[in-house]
């Protein structure tokens, strides 16, 4: 041979560092065959990946919770840990639902230490609320929590991802093949930011698997399971339009803010979230548009079919879609070139080079509690144990011209305006406008909005009043009695502390 | 004059909808404490009703309650009961007879005197649900100056004419009957419920029927019903556009001391601007129809 390295670099004093050329496969060994090529990244089996992954005890591991109630990957995935003998986990998924009960027990053998997540209900959230924790929770938004992770508070070594197809190289979506839940937008930031990222596929399918939500150059492992989720599980009855006499009154009045609030033009935005109002109002919304002739630009957030609706009719231009909420959303994701799938760094995140909620004109939020300043609690009940979701309502209200709280002054005999929330998650001074069933309030530093609503004909009156009405039909709850010991940290999107929650007095 | 286009019937005993109730706003809100409660909750639903009729937020619109028959056990409870509440209308059920009304009434004005109500400020309201009713409506709508309406009650209505509910042939006469009364007397007339609550299409069609036919309004069995009901009553834009040029038309003419005013060449009198005034109320009580 007269051509070998050798000899072109003989006499040569390579650099400082530089090594000679040693082989296609030197420094990546599995490019010396072909079935090492296209196959490595397929593990045999969970433990596999997790064991390829390199976790180690006290490290960090994360999920999405696309599929809500219907999820399944967070469960089994933890059930192979604790098996496997890890300890001291953090938890980041991107939320947890009442489907993660089951945690408790790894909470109480020390395979999980600390929690990040946007919000909890059900056993999970009642034991924790009760100290089941040494460490408090974190409870951060959509945005924020992108936000924790660029700061390095949330540094995730392991991802598991569940998916409804991938191709051995990872390129993977939830539009295709069996559980559909559409969007991927939560795991779409942990694809980009895990060190190590493990899907958990339904249907391993032929390269090039398309549209690539999670691309193969952001995958290291590859596993095929029986089933990540329950797609019927995702918002069980938020997909038809309620029939509830006082939602439909609360949608009618929103949609009437909405109209004469100055926002309402051609090319306007929205986001409208998927409660029973929520639907409700994207219906009533629908005869305004056409009445004046206008549509909008794009509709943001969480999808349902009602926003499709809309679409599909013209009235709106493009869907943003971080989280679809029922199959209509899911399926139009995949067919509809303008419907696009977007990461919540994308939708949400204040410090990302650019988030939609600082386009969107016009926001939907709902509200367990709201005080005299405005201040939502969207995360614990009456009885001041968690029971909600941070989600995307600091990151909404934050960047929407004018965020629209709905719903009912009065649940069964509890107040929704109080004096004080039990807890604040998202700051009075970013709410424009509270609409109830008896009535609608405009937050004082939004003068040019109560003057447009009243001259409209809308019932404006002051939040004072409505929790001068609340308390005369309900009385004052007795305050709710709390430990000292705090159970969660309320994390606003920037990173800071806005709140804490407390151990109920059990 | 009051406008009652939506009468919204709530079950006395439902405690749950007595206590919200109220947001949906309808012209006239009315407890029922006949049908819609049954045997065992008879007291429980007129304690409830009695403390509902005390609360402010119902002062704000007008009350009425359907008492049970006079002749049953619970018909002069549940009358002592509401007219010391403060009810602003009573609603008898099953009215045959003129004279039903003026028991109704002696007992009314008995009950005013002794709570110290003034005499009068109980206002009746009687339901014609039978062949006997319809035959005396005229008589029944002219026997108390406390009356401020006539209803019309399908249900045993067609029970007694050995029919049933179809596509309104069935109350054609007594549709025609009970509304003829009413206008004789100078009082209200109220249509039948329509209780497909999901028929929103079936609703709208009888509630164009019974607008043209000249009924002041309709019992409601749901909430959703009231925007449905009083868009339906609303006059357009082009209406309210028109009543209002035949109202300043007229007040011009009043102040010009004329007595015969004219709009584009067309006399307008007292009963086309009566007309005007009516459409320009029911556009400020819940705006032009969309």
């Amino acid at each position: 041979m007269t051509n070998t390295i050798e000899d072109r670099l003989a006499g040569v004093a390579l650099p400082a560092g530089l090594e000679p050329f040693a082989g296609v496969a030197a420094h990546a060994p599995h490019l010396a065959s072909r079935e090492e090529k296209h196959g490595r990244k397929i593990a045999k089996s969970l433990e596999d990946a997790i064991r390829a992954s390199g976790l180690k005890n006290g490290m960090t591991v994360s999920f999405h919770h696309a599929f809500r109630e219907g999820d399944k990957t967070i469960n089994f995935v933890f059930d192979t840990l604790a098996t496997m003998g890890f300890r001291d986990l953090t938890l980041a998924p991107s939320s947890l639902l009442s489907c993660n009960a089951p945690l408790i027990g790894h909470v109480k053998s020390g395979v999980i230490r600390r929690i990040f997540t946007s919000g909890m209900r059900g056993k999970l959230a009642e034991a924790i609320s009760n100290g089941l924790m040494e460490e408090p929770i974190n409870i951060h938004s959509h945005g924020g929590r992108v936000n924790l992770m660029d700061r390095g508070e949330i540094a995730i070594d392991v991802a598991f991802l569940g998916v409804a197809t991938a191709d051995p190289f990872g390129n993977a979506n939830a539009v295709t093949g069996k559980s559909r839940c559409g969007s991927l937008g939560y795991a779409m930031v942990d694809a980009a930011r895990a060190r190590c990222v493990i899907l958990l596929a339904e249907e391993i399918v032929a390269y090039p698997n398309a549209p690539a939500s999670i691309r193969q150059d952001q995958v290291d492992l590859v596993v095929a399971v029986e089933q990540i989720g329950d797609p019927a599980k995702i918002s069980v009855g938020a997909a038809r339009i309620t029939s509830n006499p006082r939602e439909l009154l609360i949608a009618r009045w929103a949609a009437d803010v909405m109209e004469h609030a100055g926002f309402f033009e051609d090319g306007f935005s929205m986001q409208t979230g998927t409660g029973g109002s929520a639907t409700a109002t994207a219906r009533f919304l629908e005869q305004k548009m056409r009445r004046k002739g206008i549509k909008a630009g794009f509709a943001l957030g969480g999808i349902t079919g009602s926003i499709v609706d809309l679409q599909r009719k013209g009235l709106v231009g493009r869907i943003l879609d971080t989280q679809s909420f029922d199959a209509v959303a899911a399926e139009s994701l995949a067919s509809n070139p303008d419907h696009w799938e977007i990461s919540t760094n994308y939708y949400a995140n204040p410090t990302s080079k650019a988030c939609s909620v600082d386009r969107v004109d016009m926001v939907i939020l709902s509200a367990l509690e709201i005080d005299l300043d405005f201040n939502v609690n969207v995360i614990t009940g009456s009885d001041g144990v968690m029971r909600g979701a941070s989600g995307g309502h600091s990151d909404t209200a934050a960047g929407a011209a004018l965020p629209i709280v709905v719903g009912p002054l009065i649940r069964s005999r509890i107040p929704t305006v109080v004096e004080k929330c039990t807890t604040v998650v998202t700051p009075g001074e970013t709410i424009g406008v509270l609409v109830t069933d008896h009535g609608i309030a405009v937050n004082p530093n939004r003068p040019e909005v109560a003057d447009r609503l009243k001259a409209a004909g809308l019932p404006v009156t002051t939040i004072e009043d409505l929790h001068a009405r609340a308390t005369s039909l309900v009385g004052t709850p007795q305050p709710i009695e709390f430990l000292d010991k705090v159970v969660g940290l309320v994390r606003y999107r920037d990173g800071s502390v806005i709140d804490v929650v407390r151990q109920v007095k059990g | 004059m009051k406008l009652r286009r939506s009468m919204l019937f709530l079950p006395g005993a439902n405690a749950a909808m007595l206590s919200t109730a109220f947001v949906f706003k309808p012209d006239s809100i009315m407890f029922d404490l006949e049908d819609a409660v049954s045997l065992r909750e008879k007291d429980a639903a007129r304690m409830l009703v009695f403390h509902a009729l005390r609360l402010p937020v119902y002062r704000e619109m007008e009350t009425v309650v359907r008492i049970n028959p006079l002749s049953t056990p619970f018909g002069l409870k549940d009358l002592e009961a509401v007219v010391r509440a403060g009810v602003d209308v009573v609603r008898l059920p099953k009215t045959d007879t003129a004279d039903d009304v003026h028991v109704l009434e002696a007992h009314v004005e008995r009950i005013e005197r002794e709570c110290g109500r003034e005499i009068g400020s109980t206002k009746l309201m009687a339901a014609i649900e039978s062949a006997s009713g319809v035959v005396n409506a005229v008589a029944i709508a002219c026997s108390s100056p406390r009356l401020i309406g006539i209803a019309l009650a399908g249900f045993d209505y067609v029970m007694d004419m050995q029919t049933e509910r179809g596509d309104g042939t069935e109350l054609f006469y007594a549709r025609c009957a009970v509304l003829h009364a009413a206008r004789y007397a100078k009082i209200d007339a109220f249509d039948v419920v329509f209780s497909d609550v999901n028929d929103d299409e079936g609703f709208l069609k009888e509630v164009d029927l019974i607008k043209r036919m000249g009924f002041d309004g309709k019992s409601l069995i749901n909430p959703r019903q009231i925007d449905l009901l009083h868009n339906a009553y609303a006059p357009t834009q082009e209406e309210v556009d028109y009543a209002s040029r035949v109202v300043a038309a007229a007040e011009a003419g009043e102040r010009q001391g004329l007595g015969v005013v004219s709009l584009n060449g067309k006399m307008i009198d007292a009963p086309v601007i009566g007309h005007a005034r009516v459409v320009l109320r029911r556009a400020s009580a819940s705006g032009v129809r969309q």
